[in-house]
């Protein structure tokens, strides 16, 4: 596949804050027009990762590319040519709307900033269509922020990150703040406008419910790096990391008989810090297969099916343990 | 308890509750008047009963819950009945509540963070919960620390417990936080929301610490949430809240199969189950927004938002009544509720 086939590459992103290893060499291609889920722990850098596609930070090393341009080291006076390539959503629609702006000029900035002049009946317009494709009436234009809803607010950054029409768009965490029913809708109203406008998309989430109904491929974060990447079929069907297999298991699902009978991985809390991660694989101090060599050697990326996961206990036919079988030695293949 | 409720006790409290609230109402005196919060709320927690309650942002679940643990500010007015094993603690005197507080009702805050005392040890803060409350002195206390820090599964508790909040993670702080909660053996533990800054592996884990709590003390737990999946996982018993009033509340595994209230099955029907929505199938969402509570006094609350609603559910409030005879413990406050399937009619005559 050709760079240009893809929204989004990151090669061995680096982004170090001081001593905080935040993001710590991830790897990562999204397609155009498809989603990519970005799932892990609190802390584990999925933001960081997104702040640094959208050059909100300048990444320690390593390199973003957005459809096939470099834009890792650019200035700010040089990104503006990338600007309309790429959009971001915040977990926080309240703090990330600027409450003193009305919802029609939040919404138009965006359009103000790229280089294309527009009359101010055009983009007026633009911003009624807008607003009408997120699901709200034109009048909410003349409303200020704090006189919508929460779900009215994430429609609101939603419309903005959109008006756009970028290649790209970051979704961090766009539903965590919401109610479960005003979740529904934010996750219906992506999916329609991925289906029907075609970016490509980083979605950033540790809610694995709204991944598998959203995203084509699936990474999964811990402490900085990625232990595992592959379609959502068979991450879902078949995880191989053992973290990957204690998310799902642990995720709660809506109905007390199936979720009483499930066998469910209970890892200890002592999470590691970003600080000073473990030597060899991170993920050892919580892993209930860890051995020795876990310590000391830090995992290669094992490629199989359509994925790849970083476990010593990985193989390249990908068989490998299931820590939420019974017997935790019993190898699955 | 002498009389029973009219809409029915729940079939699980053979023995008396150890807490009953009875058509709790709060409003609050601001600027622009009164707001009412919640409205004629009434729930039994059994010994050792986990119950779930749910309900949109901004309910009243919060405030229905601190008005349990008497925690309200003074701006709140709090009418109604909630008795502690028979002791009414409505308009009781500070001094009374004080020692009810803490030591027989313990609540847990959504946030761990913000709740601790981020320049004393852990030990410190739950020594000094034992030093007030049991009289202990200062080694005892500590060593009961350990122990607490232990129960709630912290490894290594006799070197965390000289640990300060900031040297934990956010799961462990919120294991201290319970471990302070129970150190007094309270009768009923208060939950807001224990799990929701925390990421599935986390929340998994403290929610099995309140499993084991109830399993070997015989706590009741009352426990708020948004995410149906803690309440199945969890709950005994569910309390469904809607724009201050409960709307219905049922044995967990009712609840889950054969809700009845057309709020209650649209908020089933919204979250995603795994497995199910893979890409294909949309989410069920609920249309419009929640009311504002003092407006409709003589409605069904729901009734803007309700697939169902006709005139009648705009002219009067639906009764909290059992909407089978022969299922008493399953109550709910709905005009037209949803159909029950067939399995469930004959479950019920079986
Ligand atoms: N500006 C910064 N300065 C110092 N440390 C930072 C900064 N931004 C992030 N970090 C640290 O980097 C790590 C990764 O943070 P990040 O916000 O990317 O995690 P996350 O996976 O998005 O977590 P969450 O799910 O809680 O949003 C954390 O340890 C965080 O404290
Ligand atoms: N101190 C107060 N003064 C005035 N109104 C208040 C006060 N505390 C709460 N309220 C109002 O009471 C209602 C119920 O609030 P509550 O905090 O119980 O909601 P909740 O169900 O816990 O919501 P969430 O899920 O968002 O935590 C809300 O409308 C809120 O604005
Ligand atoms: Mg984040
Ligand atoms: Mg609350």
């Amino acid at each position: 596949m050709t760079p240009q086939e893809n929204a989004l590459e990151l090669e061995d992103l680096v982004m170090h804050f001081g001593p905080v290893r935040a993001v710590d060499g991830v790897s990562l291609t999204i397609p155009r027009g498809r989603v990519t889920a970005l799932v892990g722990e609190s802390g584990s850098g999925k933001s960081t990762v997104g702040r640094c596609v959208v050059r909100l930070v300048e990444p320690t090393s390593g390199v973003v590319r957005i459809a096939g341009a470099d834009v890792t080291h650019l200035s700010r006076r040089q990104l503006r040519r990338h600007r309309s390539d790429v959009s971001i959503v915040f977990q926080d629609p309240a703090g990330s709307l600027n409450p003193r702006m009305l919802v029609g000029d939040i919404v138009a900035e965006p359009l103000r900033l790229s280089r294309r002049r527009l009359s101010r009946r055009d983009r007026e317009a633009r911003v009624a269509a807008e607003l009408g494709r997120v699901g709200l009436r034109a009048e909410v234009a003349r409303r200020y922020p704090h006189e919508l809803s929460g779900g009215q607010r994430q429609r609101v950054s939603i419309a903005r990150a959109l008006i756009s029409e970028p290649m790209l768009l970051i979704a961090d965490e766009p539903t965590s703040a919401l109610d479960v029913s005003v979740q529904a809708s934010v996750l219906n109203l992506l999916a329609d406008l991925q289906r029907d406008i075609g970016f490509a998309c980083l979605f950033i989430t540790h809610d694995l419910s709204a991944v598998e109904y959203l995203a084509d491929d699936i990474a999964v974060m811990y402490l900085g790096q990625l232990v595992e990447k592959g379609s959502r079929e068979q991450i879902f069907a078949r995880p191989a990391h053992p973290y990957t297999q204690a998310l799902l298991s642990a995720a709660p699902v809506a109905d007390p008989e199936r979720q009483r009978q499930r066998q469910q991985v209970l890892l200890g809390d002592d999470l590691p810090s970003a600080l000073d991660p473990p030597s060899g694989c991170r993920f050892r101090t919580r892993c209930p297969l860890a051995f020795d060599r876990c310590a000391t050697e830090v995992p290669a990326q094992i490629e199989f099916g359509d994925g790849v996961a970083a476990c010593h206990l990985v193989q390249p036919d990908g068989t490998r343990p299931d820590v939420r079988a019974a017997e935790t030695n019993e190898v699955l293949s | 308890m002498t009389t029973a409720e009219r809409t029915g006790t729940p079939s699980s409290a053979v023995e008396a509750p150890v807490l009953e609230v009875r058509d709790l109402s709060v409003a609050f005196r601001t600027e622009g008047g009164t707001v009412s919060a919640v409205d004629r709320v009434s729930l039994d927690l059994a010994p050792g009963e986990i119950v779930g309650m749910v309900g949109e942002s901004g309910c009243g679940k919060s405030v229905t819950a601190m008005s349990i643990a008497g925690l309200l500010p003074g701006s709140a007015r709090v009418t109604g009945s909630v008795r502690l094993q028979g002791t009414e603690l409505v308009g009781t005197r500070e001094s009374v509540l004080r020692r009810v507080r803490g030591k027989e009702i313990a609540y847990i805050f959504q946030e761990p963070m913000t709740s601790l005392n981020p320049v004393l040890t852990v030990g410190r803060q739950i020594g000094e919960v034992l030093q007030v409350h049991e009289r202990m002195s200062g080694r005892a206390a500590r060593a009961r620390a350990v122990e607490l820090l232990s129960l709630v599964g912290i490894p290594s508790a006799a070197t965390r417990v000289d640990n300060y909040p900031h040297q934990l993670s956010g799961g462990m702080r919120q294991r201290v936080m319970i471990a302070m909660a129970v150190a007094c053996g309270p009768k009923v533990l208060v939950a807001d929301e224990p799990t929701t800054a925390l990421d599935v592996t986390v929340q998994a884990g403290i929610l099995q610490v309140l499993r084991d709590l109830r399993d070997r003390l015989g706590t009741s737990i009352l426990i708020i949430t948004h995410d149906l999946g803690v309440i199945a996982d969890v709950a005994d018993r569910v309390v469904v809240m809607y724009a201050g009033r409960v709307v219905e509340r049922a044995p967990v595994t009712d609840l889950f199969a054969f809700p009845y209230h057309q709020y209650t099955a649209g908020l089933l029907s919204a979250s995603p189950t795994p497995g199910v929505h893979a890409g294909t199938q949309r989410l069920q969402e609920i249309p419009g927004l929640v009311p504002v509570l003092s407006t409709q006094p003589d409605a069904c609350t729901f009734a803007d938002r309700c697939p169902a609603a006709d005139a009648r559910c705009r002219e009067a409030a639906p009764p909290l009544e059992a909407v089978r005879p022969a299922i008493n413990d399953h109550v709910a406050a709905c005009w037209h509720p949803c159909p029950a399937p067939r399995t469930h009619v004959e479950e019920a005559t079986a």
